[in-house]
């Protein structure tokens, strides 16, 4: 009985300081460093001369409705990657026909082997130009991390705990909904979360078909060899990237089921 | 249709001493191949009984006991509890009521302890009060704390407090009949020796129809009420009580399967009561209790270096054996249990 509390002891004090070391100063690395750096970004900016080409695009209106739009493309994609991959995959995992499994992720794999431009350009060409193509072209390309991740999130439960739960007396449905989903979700999360961060990217293509987007004062700064320009867009769009993924992982961290 | 596929489940369900579990020829052939992995198999439980499936491994005697609960479904024959075909109920109604245990337990992880007790109490739609009054109840049946185990989460447990929260997990609903697949397996031998002593006192409270898989035959004799030894394809070679498999093991598979020591095996489970005692000889320190088994007194006699031993019954000395007492217990045995069964 003393060795019990003793183990019981040590389960208590290994399980106290996870919780209370949830918000170090490590995790707030990311942002601090992002705040510095679009503060010396600010900084040097107020230092130089603009000439009208670049007061045009660097002012606050302009860089507002730019990033507005590259995450609204980034978060809608995601958020649609989401709705169509997971229960894509909850699907896929279900089906017994490899042949339908293997057509599913071939086309899937497709969609992100093919250079993100080229997606983009072939669908303006086919279809239309502008913000519908980017977002369709953002969901095929951003499809494969979740639809995966789905798949193997499920498949990875261990099948004792399945058996267990089918056992007891569970509808497959209650297996997939109160067991199997909350098991896969970490893998699930990470998915999205590479998802989110591939979208953060591609959508600065969005400027070739004319969707807006970052992707604008980038091209812009290059055409016209404005540099102040360029730089900002692209010190933006990294500073995008690394905030959504920083979020990201912080929901996987505070979503993660209690208990694994 | 489904009306009275409700009320034979819940019949079934009321039996919570145990019901009879019959299996009438069942055979379970797999897809993609020729010979069955149980073939023709058929065996009555009476209610509360224990029953222990001994085997080597790949014999069928899992995939036999998963057919009670549908895990795994039959080819032909056809299986009952409590006189209600199993095969026509609905598997998800019928697995509810039927208590399930595994080697590898599968307490689901993101649960805590609780919860997982509390699930099938939830698909059965109890209330909350209940269901809360019942794993209270359930974990100090297992001898766990609810104050310092319900809120934990399984990772957090050892291998033998995991294993009887799953013993635990089983018993929520209070089913009529368990079936339990190598429960004590994966735990070292101090652990699984406690675990079954505090399963066997359960039992004895509870009185479930049980049916146990195991292929270490000393716990088939140490829990079982009858053991069958099974071999390929679940074929029956023996099917009685512990005590008279090994007085009269049925063929030599059995025989090889009882392994040496059966004399000894059959000592551990005879009462010393059983022997005919003689006069109290005074010899030596060590004594015996009345109700000891004759395997102790062996064993103490042995120790003593003494050619008998004291019998005592509560601090009074009744009497003593010696070897040749002991020996003709072993042979005399033989019929009085066969009539005790």
């Amino acid at each position: 009985m003393s060795i019990e509390s003793a183990t019981m002891a040590i389960a208590t004090a290994r399980q106290q300081p996870v919780r209370e070391r949830f918000w170090t100063f490590k995790r707030f690395t990311v942002p601090i460093i992002v705040v510095v750096v679009l503060a010396a970004l600010l900084i040097w900016l107020s230092s130089i001369q603009l000439d009208s080409i670049e007061e045009r695009t660097l002012n606050w209106t302009y860089i507002t409705l730019r990033v507005g739009e590259h995450l609204s493309l980034t978060v809608v994609a995601s958020a649609l990657v989401a709705l169509l991959a997971i229960p894509t995959g909850i699907l896929l995992s279900r089906t017994r026909s490899r042949a339908l499994r293997g057509t599913i992720l071939g086309i899937a794999n497709v969609g992100q082997a093919t250079p993100a431009v080229g997606v983009v350009i072939l669908l303006a060409i086919v279809w239309q130009t502008g913000y519908t193509t980017a977002l369709v072209a953002l969901v095929i390309y951003a499809f494969l991390p979740v639809l995966r991740n789905t798949m193997i999130g499920l498949q990875q439960v261990d099948a004792n705990v399945r058996e267990s739960a089918r056992g007891m007396g569970m509808t497959p449905n209650q297996v997939l909904l109160r067991i199997e989903l909350p098991l896969a979700q970490p893998v699930i999360l990470a998915g999205l979360r590479t998802s989110l961060v591939f979208c953060v990217g591609v959508a600065t293509i969005a400027t070739f078909i004319n969707a807006g987007g970052l992707g604008d004062m980038i091209v812009n700064g290059l055409k016209l060899q404005r540099f102040p320009v360029l730089i900002v867009g692209a010190v933006l769009v990294a500073c995008i990237a690394l905030l959504i993924d920083w979020i990201a992982g912080l929901a996987e961290d505070l979503l993660k089921p209690k208990g694994i | 249709m489904s009306e009275s596929t409700d009320t034979a489940i819940t019949a079934i369900a009321r039996k919570t001493d145990g019901a009879s579990i019959v299996l009438d020829h069942v055979t379970k052939v797999y897809a993609g191949q020729d010979a069955p992995a149980v073939e023709e198999f058929s065996m009555t439980v009476d209610p509360g009984e224990l029953i222990m499936f001994v085997g080597p491994s790949g014999c069928g005697k899992t995939t036999t006991m998963k057919m009670v609960n549908r895990i795994i479904e039959p080819t032909s024959g056809s299986i009952s509890i409590d006189g209600r075909d199993v095969l026509s109920l609905d598997p998800n109604e019928l697995r509810r009521h039927i208590g399930y245990v595994i080697q590898q337990i599968g307490l689901f992880p993101h649960m805590t302890i609780a919860e997982n007790i509390g699930v099938v109490p939830k698909l059965l739609g109890w209330t909350k009060q209940r269901t809360a009054e019942r794993i209270d109840e359930l974990l100090q049946t297992v001898q766990l704390d609810p104050g310092v185990f319900a809120n934990r989460y399984p990772k957090q447990l050892s291998g033998g407090q995991q294993q009887r929260v799953g013993v635990a997990r089983a018993l929520a609903a209070d089913p009529p009949v368990m079936l339990m697949d190598e429960p004590f397996g994966a735990t070292d031998p101090i652990t699984r020796e406690k675990l079954q002593a505090e399963f066997l006192r359960l039992q004895a409270s509870i009185g479930k129809s049980i049916i146990f898989v195991t292929h270490d035959f000393d716990e088939a004799i140490k829990l079982g009420d009858r053991i069958a030894v099974l071999s390929e394809r679940s074929h029956i070679e023996q099917f009685d009580t512990p005590a008279n498999i090994l007085a009269e093991p049925a063929n030599a598979y059995v025989s090889s399967f009882i392994g040496k020591g059966a004399a000894l095996k059959r000592l551990a489970l005879l009462p010393v009561a059983d022997a005919g005692l003689g006069a109290a000889s005074g010899a030596g320190p060590l004594t015996v209790d009345i109700g000891d088994s004759l395997r102790d007194a062996l064993d103490a006699l042995v120790l003593n270096g003494s050619p008998a031993i004291d019998v005592v019954s509560d601090g009074r000395v009744v009497g003593s054996l010696d070897m040749d007492r002991i020996s003709q217990a072993l042979g005399a045995e033989l019929p009085s249990t066969r009539t005790g069964a």
